[in-house]
């Protein structure tokens, strides 16, 4: 076997034992309250660490990543659903590069 | 029956905003993989089995360097370790009756945006609705890793730049709605995202790889939050 294609096995195997395993071996409801809190909490504590400051460095200026992370946040909490929240913040991004560059 | 088709088609809709966005970052992906000097074949093999932005980018480097099995073992368990608490998070997420079979194929789909949609689903999860998201996100993943690796520059920069964002304003979109009638996920989300900043700018918090910091983190504010703010019924409902 190529010695590439070696490396890309073992990084998908180890990717996915670590996905797999929660979910396959969890099987049951967890009573417990604080463990069902603290994993209640994840998603927003897990995402919201990916998304500030790394935003800022997502577009070619991080002005313009600025006014897509305020158009998101605006129109998500508005309600807008998930794909107009998205497109929204990708136009804005383009319009302010438009006057940038 | 219908519930399956319905849970699929309102996945592959929300999947389209992420298939959006993972286009433009695998072709970022794809032109890096062919200064690592990976074929087309070899990138496309890695993003649809890997299916992971940080942990494929580090891989290249690894691999470009011919680094040892065991350091790209470690690698990818630090890089992708978050993966294990949303996993963790989905499993009181599904129905603990879901098969095996179907526990085993979602989890190939765990990444941060997959996550995203799949646990702010109202009620139980159901698994085609990951399904749905899957088919749509996967193959833009594959789609844009083979157009950066063959191409180098297809798109233009704007286009580019402005896709960027998707994902962000998915992943925030995923987020902010739950803020608004709950003071503590709003709290929550402000002191994350502070501390996240923090680890960015200051010096020794600095040097701490990304992975390490979502999991550090993850685990103090989350773990703090769930001793003094426990959430005493439907959690998940």
């Amino acid at each position: 076997m190529n010695n590439v294609i070696f490396y890309i096995l073992v990084m998908a195997v180890v990717t996915y034992l670590i996905r797999v395993l929660p979910l396959t071996f969890i099987r049951k409801e967890i009573k417990n309250v604080y463990i069902r809190s603290f994993l209640f909490y994840i998603p927003y504590v897990t995402l919201a660490v990916m998304i500030f400051p790394a935003i800022l460095e997502a577009t070619a200026s991080p002005w313009s990543a600025l006014v897509g992370f305020i158009v998101a946040i605006i129109f998500a909490y508005r309600g807008a659903s998930l794909v107009s929240v998205a497109l929204l913040s990708c136009f804005s991004v383009f319009v302010v590069e438009l006057f940038l560059y | 029956m219908n519930t399956k088709i319905r849970a699929w088609k309102s996945g592959v809709k929300n999947g389209i905003p992420i298939a959006m966005g993972y286009f433009a970052v695998a072709f970022t992906f794809g032109i890096l993989a062919k200064q690592a000097g990976l074929n087309p074949f070899e990138a496309v093999l890695m993003s649809v089995t890997n299916l992971t932005s940080a942990g494929q980018f580090a891989g290249l480097t690894l691999i470009a360097s011919s680094a040892a099995i065991a350091e790209v073992v470690i690698a990818q368990l630090i890089i992708n370790s978050r993966y294990f608490l949303m996993s963790f998070a989905l499993s009181q997420k599904i129905d603990p009756k879901t098969s095996f079979f179907h526990r085993s194929i979602m989890s190939y789909g765990i990444t941060d945006e997959v996550f995203g949609v799949s646990v702010s689903v109202p009620g139980k999860l159901n698994p085609y609705y990951v399904y749905g998201v899957m088919i749509v996100a996967v193959p833009g993943w594959a789609m844009g890793t083979l157009f950066g690796v063959i191409s180098g520059s297809v798109l233009s920069p704007r286009l580019m730049s402005a896709l960027s964002i998707a994902l962000f304003g998915m992943l925030l979109a995923v987020i902010i709605p739950q803020a608004k009638g709950n003071k503590i996920i709003a709290g929550l989300i402000v002191i994350s995202m502070v501390l996240s900043c923090a680890f960015a700018v200051m010096p020794i918090l600095q040097s701490i790889s990304s992975g390490v910091k979502i999991i550090i983190l993850t685990i103090l504010i989350a773990g703090i939050a769930a001793f003094v703010f426990p959430v005493k019924e439907h959690t998940y409902e």
